[in-house]
């Protein structure tokens, strides 16, 4: 177990460290992310009432819409230099391999977080850094990355992956997105956790259910 | 063992037996499945038919063993380009477990005149600079079946000589090695048994002491192609 977790952190301190050298994932994540939100900020008259109604989903699909560039770039720097071919030399388990690259794309997912939410909150005027808003958005990231890291594996080798991904991630995403936006939409508007309990559930058997089958499809799709 | 890619069939009834301290030279012409047959034995492509057993490892049963024994230079040095060569090597080494790997990477930097641009990011090296990292990656575990697709292409005189050192010192200790390469009359000096592919089969299959080149080239020829007759 202890050799197991050691090679998962030293997959995910790979691409940490690969990050740290070129920021095109955090980078790519946060400057689209930030976009949107700026966006709709301008194109939507935000009365304090319209900021609750709209801001989740606004900020929802923003960072889901930016988590599919930095999943697509994750898995395109092991592409590009054969590095996936290194990867698949190794004894590693597919499964370690999977859990480690999730690792590092869920880290990636909430740093972008840390950054996207205070500037969201500042232009929609709505407190979502709050205890419970910060549970929701560490179950979408770990969603996120789990269902996005298998999506990217099977789209890397397609020539069209950056069209693949999307096409991917995004329908397999809905029902976390959609308890993402619920109980956002909750906490914003001064719900209690009983109140958005049900979404919080919907949330967590997404994880859990999404993560076993994203380790499974992620070797398959090594494999074949 | 078999394998075709859409109606190509590039591997067709292919059999081979590799043994202990020999080095094998795969010869043929371009598209006759060399690196195919390299892929299938590193586990990275799958055959349609047939087994590969690694010294007694099931292939497509217990890759993870297989995977151990196995060391592999392929066309790409597989190397991040945005690490340097020591974060590399140290990276490839954990995912081996390797002991005591400070070590070995010096050991390996410093037999592949590496040691001096040990923290150079890997993009910034010569693509021969690149392939002496490629192959001090895949020497890190001391695999028993070193396989070399044109590992010779790019390197310079010098490390050509390390190379023929490797595989040399690899052969003394009773490990194997299967080389693909286009240089025929090194490959026969190197090797101690020769195989032709043609038509996705073996051609010629001898000792390397009772081949000439014009052996090797002759097989080039009308049966060079994959599924263009019995060889």
């Amino acid at each position: 177990m202890g050799a197991s977790l050691a090679t998962v952190w030293t997959l995910a301190r790979k691409d940490l460290l690969l990050e740290l050298r070129s920021r095109d994932i955090v980078l790519a994540i946060v400057v689209f992310a930030l976009l949107v939100i700026t966006i709709f900020t301008f194109a939507v008259e935000l009365t304090p009432s319209r900021s609750m109604d709209v801001g989740p989903g606004v900020l929802w699909a923003a960072v889901a819409f930016a988590g599919v560039l930095g999943l697509n770039r994750s898995f395109a720097m092991e592409a590009e230099g054969d590095t996936l071919d290194g990867l698949m030399l190794t004894p590693v388990s597919r499964d370690l391999i999977f859990f480690g690259k999730m690792l590092g794309n869920f880290i990636f997912i909430t740093i972008a977080e840390i950054v996207i939410f205070p500037v969201f909150e500042a232009l929609f005027n709505i407190s979502v850094l709050q205890v419970e808003t910060i549970v929701i958005a560490l179950l979408a990231s770990i969603g996120f990355s789990a269902v996005g890291t298998a999506f990217a594996a099977v789209s890397v080798r397609v020539r069209s992956r950056e069209i693949m991904l999307p096409l991917l991630f995004l329908p397999a995403s809905v029902p976390l997105i959609m308890a993402a936006v619920e109980s956002t939409s909750v906490v914003v508007n001064g719900g209690s956790w009983s109140a958005f309990s049900d979404w919080l559930q919907l949330a967590i058997a997404f994880d859990v259910i999404f993560v076993i089958a994203s380790a499974v499809l992620f070797q398959f799709a090594l494999e074949n | 063992m078999e394998k075709s890619f859409g109606n190509a069939a590039v591997l067709r009834g292919l059999d081979m037996t590799v043994r202990d301290g020999e080095v094998v030279a795969v010869f043929g012409a371009n598209g006759v499945g060399k690196s195919t047959l390299l892929r299938v034995l590193t586990t990275l492509t799958r055959l349609d038919h047939g087994t590969i057993s690694v010294y007694g490892s099931d292939l497509s049963r217990r890759p993870e063993i297989a995977r151990l024994l196995l060391g592999a230079v392929l066309h790409s040095p597989m190397l991040y380009g945005d690490l340097t060569v020591k974060e590399n090597l140290s990276f490839f080494g954990k995912m081996f477990r390797v002991p005591r790997l400070a070590d070995r990477v010096s050991e390996l930097a410093d037999r592949m005149g590496l040691t001096p641009r040990l923290d150079q990011k890997v993009r910034e090296l010569s693509h021969g600079y690149q392939k002496r990292a490629a192959l001090a990656r895949t020497l890190l575990h001391r695999p028993r079946l070193l396989l070399l697709d044109e590992a010779e292409t790019g390197l310079d005189e010098s490390a050509r000589v390390i190379l023929d050192g490797v595989i040399s010192e690899h052969r003394a200790a009773g490990r194997a090695v299967v080389m693909t390469t286009h240089s025929i009359e090194r490959g026969i000096a190197g090797a101690d048994r020769v195989l032709v592919l043609a038509g996705g089969r073996i051609a010629l299959d001898r000792p390397s002491s009772q081949v000439t080149p014009n052996d090797v080239t002759g097989l080039y020829g009308d049966l060079s192609s994959p599924g263009s007759g019995d060889a």
